[in-house]
């Protein structure tokens, strides 16, 4: 556990700076020759869609869809809790 | 819920909180354009807020707040406003939930995606919250039963 511990504090203590501008994921081309999504929800975000928060832009205007899978997640665990603890009503009588 | 303990204390704590933690899980849904917040976690307040009631004062109490048979429509009605914007912005033209197409006249394309973000956090919150009712109510439900 201890070993496991030093192993993490070891790596954690090579990842880059928060916030620092030069990092490889704000960078405009990342290494693989692909460009970087984040940095047009940056530059944009507010323009889009005139909204100060870039996080409620990203959940809700461009992943969108990914939001909408989150909600019917959730409404599926209900209905199974429907499913499931209603059973022992059926079984009693 | 079977052996209900009834304690005038605790009713009247969770009277006075629950209110404001109403209010402030619409705050958190309503204001999530301009700080941390939105459907998930303003829903969840909403539903603490409701749970305070049904926990402290038991199941009579509670049918006077949002009675048990409502909550799965509530959960319907909330995924259904989600689907329902995304339907519409492609319906009239655009791609899903591309919300720069939803039919509400006067607006530049910016401020529609503005409502429209708006619009689903709405009904994430609801569903958020009615879904957490939900599995509270089928719990102690389900003890009655079992």
């Amino acid at each position: 556990m201890v070993l496991f511990a030093g192993i993490m504090i070891y790596a954690a203590s090579d990842l880059p700076y928060r916030g620092d501008p030069d990092n490889l994921m704000h960078a405009e081309e990342s290494i693989t020759g692909t460009t970087v999504m984040g940095n047009y929800f940056i530059k944009n975000a507010y323009r889009d869609a005139r909204t100060p928060n870039m996080v409620t832009v990203v959940l809700g205007d461009y992943r969108s869809i990914d939001t909408f899978g989150e909600q019917v997640v959730i409404y599926t665990a209900g209905l199974i809790t429907l499913l499931v603890l209603r059973r022992s009503r059926r079984r009693s009588e | 819920m079977r052996d209900q303990f009834q304690s005038p204390i605790v009713l009247l704590g969770a009277r006075l909180l629950s209110p404001y933690i109403m209010v402030f899980g619409w705050y958190v849904i309503f204001h999530g354009h301009y700080s941390p917040g939105g459907g998930f976690q303003g829903g969840a307040l909403l539903a603490a807020s409701l749970l305070l009631i049904r926990v402290a004062g038991g199941s009579k109490l509670a049918e006077l707040q949002i009675q048990e048979f409502a909550t799965t429509p509530l959960a319907v009605i909330g995924v259904v406003i989600y689907f329902a914007t995304g339907l519409v912005a492609m319906i009239m033209g655009g791609y899903f939930l591309d919300y720069a197409q939803l039919p509400i006249p006067g607006m530049e394309a910016d401020w529609l995606r503005y409502t429209g973000i708006l619009i689903i956090e709405v009904g994430i919150g609801l569903a958020v919250m009615a879904i957490l009712v939900m599995i509270y109510d089928n719990m102690a439900r389900g003890e009655d039963y079992g």
